[in-house]
């Protein structure tokens, strides 16, 4: 952040090359973390048009209701609901984590090796419950 | 000098607050939404407990939160990935675009929403 700052000062053009190709990098449990909050969210931007329909049929009328509950009945049905609640579950959890280190908890290194390995502890046993209670 | 025009506060510290306060408050919607479908609710319950006007409000102050959360969280990715570095000028030209399509997108699900829990 700071180098962004202290180029956007310079008057020339900043044409340094860049190498970061990170296919080539081995890449620390925190990365994934980071990047799974970030591919949940996405995934949840889109699945939250699933979930307002859902809200909509559950409220328009008992029969709508009553289609709905029958629908999550279907194998394909189950697993999209599943799905949706795997992301909301690691994106909460993810960014329970964030809120955790906002406060100063975990700042070091080794702290965010650690948040991050009991993020996705947590997440797993969450989204295994989750199944459970769809089937 | 402006660096950012895309982003939703006025800098990066007032959407870096946003997304932890709507965070919050999605957080305890789900949560909450969660615990009542676990415990099991008919459709009279239900809709009792969406038409009762606490619950209006929790509703929509949830979707107030999901649209800057969503326009924020999007503005984060697009702004590492869609990018004039990664993929020269039209990279600017195409983020600004799906900027302006997950906008809408949000604007949609904030209207739904609105006309589901207070039509």
């Amino acid at each position: 952040m700071c180098l962004r700052a202290f180029r956007g000062t310079l008057l020339v053009k900043d044409t340094r090359p860049v190498n970061l190709d990170i296919g080539t990098m081995k890449l620390p449990i925190t990365a994934y973390a980071s990047i799974l909050h970030r591919i949940s969210g996405v995934f949840l931007f889109i699945a939250i048009g699933l979930m307002i329909y859902a809200l909509d049929s559950s409220l328009s009328s008992q029969a709508d209701f009553d289609s709905l509950a029958g629908m999550l009945g279907s194998p394909v049905a189950k697993l999209v609901l599943w799905a949706v609640l795997a992301g909301l579950i690691y994106h909460s959890v993810a960014g329970v984590k964030h809120l955790v280190m906002d406060m100063g908890y975990g700042e070091t290194y080794e702290g965010g090796v650690l948040g991050s390995r009991i993020t996705f502890a947590v997440s797993a046993i969450l989204i295994a419950l989750a199944g459970v209670w769809v089937w | 000098m402006v660096k950012s025009v895309t982003n939703f506060g006025r800098n990066g510290l007032s959407d870096f607050l946003i997304q932890r306060i709507t965070s919050v408050v999605l957080l305890a919607y789900f949560a909450f939404v969660a615990y009542i479908v676990l415990n099991g609710v008919t459709y009279p319950e239900w809709r009792e407990l969406f038409s009762a006007t606490w619950m209006r409000i929790f509703s929509v102050a949830a979707l107030l939160s999901l649209i800057f959360h969503g326009w924020i969280g999007m503005w984060g990715v697009l702004s590492d990935y869609v990018t004039e570095r990664l993929m020269g000028p039209k990279g600017n030209v195409l983020r600004f675009l799906l900027q302006l399509l997950f906008g809408a997108a949000l604007f949609i699900y904030l209207i739904w929403g609105l006309q589901i829990v207070w039509g």
